[in-house]
């Protein structure tokens, strides 16, 4: 009897403990995640706010006007969104059709032992860093290219605008660029698309397969019609890397002045513009329009982003790795 | 006449041959692309490694970076300064992106932890140049560069990976454990860091160092935080911190041929630690993922 008080204390102060040890963590989980809340928030004013002079300067206007002239102080993104577009379009042309028969490979075709090691290598070819990546492209690649293949493509398909343009041969330029971001992609889409692809039912393949179907009728009957969704979300992710990518574009793209219907032409997107200019910007209103090109880029890369999301949960894509 | 005929014919005709031939076809296009991405990450790595290694030195990897038209040279400020930019990005972000990722599974109600999911893969979506851009707005106008601005960059970059992947692995954690624990009367706190948090340790580490390789290699988000910097060893994070990823940009938009050599060198570094990271931590990933498999 004697002892029951002291095991009374004992309880008590255990359990004053627990309730402060649970307190405690859950106040700093709390306040990690509210801090992860509030950088993005953070980042998303701060870059408006930079934006402002330039806005109030040029309107919307920005988004399609071509000058972009520092000496006399006019602005306009015209060129780099074009640049954007071309730079990505060919990235995700090429890339995207190369990564889905990647994860066809990986997740179908590949024999066991083979998939695992392949799987990592693809994988391995996105913790390249950008930097390595674009010095390789410009100093490797873009000569190769400038050198073998844009000579071939423009006597052969000359005739075709977009091949219109004599190839220079350092290589610099839009098609080079494009190429560059279809590497960056390729590993992002095809690593999406073998979860995707995974995640199909066996019983679904094996009851076409039982049923005659080719290996290939039962991928495009089964698997690929069934994950359609998600092969779109996982393209969008790509574009929303290509899009964002400044670092290697701008060692690749020559950063060149004008819209050109060529693709061996140099340009400028907008992530490369910034990378270019920060440090060469001095007055006001050139920053705040580098803060503008951003504030595109943020804008752009959220809206891709969350229509990846609302595809993955509208269709329901079950198992993937978005 | 008709008992000629085999009633099932076991050799297909144009129809059937056509259909195996497609299918072959196919099958044959998705293993070359397969192959090609292999052979690209071939071409890159060995590019890399033929042209860097030879550069490489034991004077080169602790000598200074070398001055305007200076030739020789060494990248031991670089290397340094780099390390230093990664911890302090990996200072900040691990245990944030934990913790975050403990409140969103253990702790967060129904409704929040979607919308945490969320913002973590919005953040892993936001293109490195517009961090950098926030940084120098937040951080570097009017104040300068500093190694802090850099690492901080750098944190936001790792920040989102490591708390998914902490998600992930928090998630593998066997649902008998924590039953368990719950059914003993054990308070929150103490099965998070006496049970959780110790099943998933191995995971965690895991997904960090996969994160900072991945940051190591990063130059966007250092670009206007830590781009200008002395030519020596520094070790002060109040100043501007030379790294690896600006100075082979720098040097790779150079016209000099030898700042090319010297970019492939750094280049060679710099790829050798990313991959070997990240091979590593994927290793590991693999045989656990393997080891909770059953």
């Amino acid at each position: 009897m004697s002892t029951l008080p002291a095991t009374e204390t004992l309880r008590g102060r255990r359990r004053v403990r627990d309730w402060l040890g649970d307190r405690i963590l859950f106040g700093l989980t709390f306040a990690a995640a509210l801090a992860s809340i509030a950088t993005m928030i953070a980042i998303a004013w701060k870059i408006f706010q930079g934006a402002r002079l330039s806005f109030e300067e040029f309107g919307i206007a920005f988004v399609w006007g071509t000058v972009w002239d520092p000496v006399k102080g006019v602005f306009g993104a015209g060129q780099l969104v074009y640049g954007t577009a071309v730079t990505c379009a060919i990235a995700l042309l090429v890339g995207a059709p190369l990564a889905i028969a990647i994860g066809l490979y990986l997740s179908e075709i590949a024999p066991r032992g083979v998939r695992g090691v392949i799987g990592t290598l693809v994988e391995m070819l996105a913790a390249i860093p950008s930097v390595v990546l674009g010095l390789w492209g410009i100093l490797v690649m873009a000569p190769f290219l400038g050198q073998h293949v844009e000579p071939w493509l423009h006597r052969h398909f000359g005739f075709i605008p977009i091949f219109g343009g004599s190839p220079q041969a350092g290589g610099s330029g839009m098609l080079t660029a494009g190429l560059i971001l279809a590497i960056m992609v390729v590993p992002i889409i095809a690593s999406i698309c073998r979860e995707l692809f995974l995640s199909v039912p066996r019983e679904l393949e094996e009851g076409a397969l039982a049923l005659g179907s080719t290996r290939w009728e039962m991928v495009r009957g089964v698997v690929l019609s069934s994950t359609r969704p998600g092969i779109a979300a996982a393209i969008i992710l790509g574009l929303g890397r290509a899009l964002g990518e400044a670092i290697a574009v701008a060692q690749v793209i020559g950063a060149g002045i004008g819209i050109h219907a060529s693709l061996f032409q140099t340009g400028n997107t907008l992530a490369a513009q910034i990378a270019d200019q920060f440090q060469g910007a001095v007055s006001k209103i050139q920053i705040s329009s580098l803060f503008y090109l951003a504030a595109i880029l943020l804008v752009i890369g959220l809206l891709s982003n969350l229509l990846a999301q609302w595809i993955v949960r509208r269709f329901e894509v079950q198992g993937s790795g978005i | 006449m008709a008992a000629a005929e085999p009633a099932l014919q076991l050799r297909g005709g144009g129809r059937v041959r056509r259909r195996w031939i497609v299918n072959r076809i196919m099958e044959g296009l998705a293993t070359v692309a397969a192959l090609l991405a292999v052979a690209i990450l071939g071409i890159v790595v060995l590019s890399v490694l033929r042209r860097g290694a030879s550069q490489l030195s034991w004077g080169f990897l602790t000598g200074s970076l070398p001055t305007f038209g200076e030739t020789g040279g060494g990248i031991a400020p670089l290397i340094i300064g780099s390390a230093i930019l990664v911890g302090i990005a990996t200072a900040v972000a691990l245990p944030l992106g934990v913790l975050t990722a403990l409140f969103a599974s253990e702790f967060a109600p129904r409704r929040v932890a979607p919308v945490i999911r969320l913002t973590l893969d919005l953040m892993n979506g936001l293109p490195s140049i517009v961090i950098a851009v926030f940084i120098y707005g937040l951080l570097v106008t009017g104040r300068g560069q500093s190694g802090w601005a850099g690492g901080l960059a750098l944190s936001i970059v790792m920040f989102p990976l490591v708390a998914r992947s902490t998600q992930e692995v928090l998630r593998l954690v066997p649902a008998s454990l924590r039953e368990g624990a719950m059914a003993m009367g054990v308070s929150r706190w103490r099965m998070v860091t006496g049970i959780v948090l110790p099943a998933s340790l191995g995971g965690i580490v895991t997904g960090g160092v996969l994160a900072l390789a991945r940051a190591a290699g990063e130059t966007a988000p250092l670009l206007f935080a830590s781009s200008v910097f002395a030519n020596t060893i520094v070790w002060d994070p109040g100043q501007a911190l030379p790294n690896m990823p600006v100075q082979i940009f720098i040097w790779s938009e150079s016209p000099d041929p030898e700042d090319h050599t010297r970019a492939w060198a750094t280049a060679f570094v710099l790829l050798v630690f990313v991959l070997l990271a990240s091979m590593v931590a994927r290793a590991a990933l693999a045989r656990r993922r393997r080891k909770l498999g059953q």
